[in-house]
């Protein structure tokens, strides 16, 4: 079977994201006062195949803690779905 | 006999020829090593130099720490040999798991290239042993990240196993505890963000990184 992967990497929470904060500080200057929390993450979408969602999701966490993220300042939450390109 | 410094060359690498031209001067003997070597030859010590290893694509140093060459710069480390990271070497080397912590981009989002004074804190590395403790350096530094970030706890035992090599007189990047750079435990591998070989001769405006290659070097050839 084919799965969808959308990986999405953000910053661990008390780690400086010196790009959200950027972005905070820019839109009260548009008039947007109410905003705050603001964080930039990362995402990554790639296509597998596995013999189930379980093997997919084993897999990706594998991918994540090699490659995709830094556990030292990154987390990831990662979304799975059966592909329709499949 | 002259030490033999292994310069680790990835795509995207840009300052192994300014490592080599210093080696040089200082007598010793540059061997370019190239990424996707399995050995890293004979050489007394290994430099992973500045530059953009494989495009910084995904995180600096993220895709380069998987280059054949570095299980071998590994192998190196573990057996006591000397080996330095300079910029974006220094982000190689903690991705790698070779030293703690990490580098994020800059407070500010600023890329930051200016010449900055740094403290020399701790002499025991391989890369001050010849400096003198609380001498002031003039290095430049050139990097988007070089903020240097770590866990509390390995903040703490950075600290109380005399790690931290050298520090940030006056912060330019938000760097956690002013950190320019550090050291495992053992001293002989360390990473930095400043460039010492860009402060080599009086002509680039700054000789003060000359005592940081001087150190390097005489801990590689007292392994010879």
């Amino acid at each position: 079977m084919k799965y969808a992967v959308r990986i999405d990497v953000t910053h661990v929470p008390g780690v400086l994201d010196p790009q959200g904060a950027t972005v905070e500080r820019a839109l009260p200057a548009l008039g947007y006062r109410n905003v705050s929390a603001v964080t930039i993450a990362k995402t990554i979408r790639l296509e597998l195949d596995a013999d189930s969602p379980d093997a997919a999701r084993a897999q990706v966490d594998d991918m994540c803690q090699r490659l995709l993220a830094n556990p030292v300042i990154e987390r990831y939450t990662v979304e799975i779905t059966e592909s329709v390109t499949a | 006999m002259s030490a033999r410094v292994g310069i680790v060359v990835f795509p995207g690498t840009n300052c192994e020829l300014d490592v080599a031209w210093v080696v040089e001067e200082l007598g010793g003997e540059p061997v370019l090593l190239w990424h996707g070597d399995r050995s890293v030859r004979d050489v007394d010590a290994v430099v992973v130099p500045g530059g953009f290893a494989h495009g910084d694509y995904l995180r600096t140093g993220a895709i380069a720490r998987f280059s054949p060459v570095m299980d071998a710069v590994t192998e190196h480390a573990a057996a006591g040999g000397p080996v330095v990271g300079i910029c974006n070497g220094f982000q190689v080397l903690t991705e790698a798991g070779l030293l703690p912590g990490a580098l994020q981009k800059n407070t500010g989002l600023t890329f930051v290239c200016a010449t900055v004074e740094l403290e020399v804190v701790n002499t025991r590395s391989v890369l001050t042993q010849r400096a003198e403790l609380g001498a002031r350096l003039r290095i430049p530094i050139n990097h988007f990240e070089g903020n240097y970030v770590c866990p509390p706890d390995t903040l703490r035992a950075l600290h109380d196993d005399d790690r931290i090599v050298v520090r940030y007189v006056d912060n330019p990047n938000g760097s956690i505890d002013d950190i320019a750079g550090i050291s495992n435990e053992a001293g002989n591998v360390v990473g930095l963000m400043p460039h010492p070989e860009r402060a080599s001769s009086s002509l680039l405006g700054s000789s003060d990184g000359i005592v940081m290659l001087e150190s390097l070097l005489a801990a590689s050839a007292a392994r010879v």
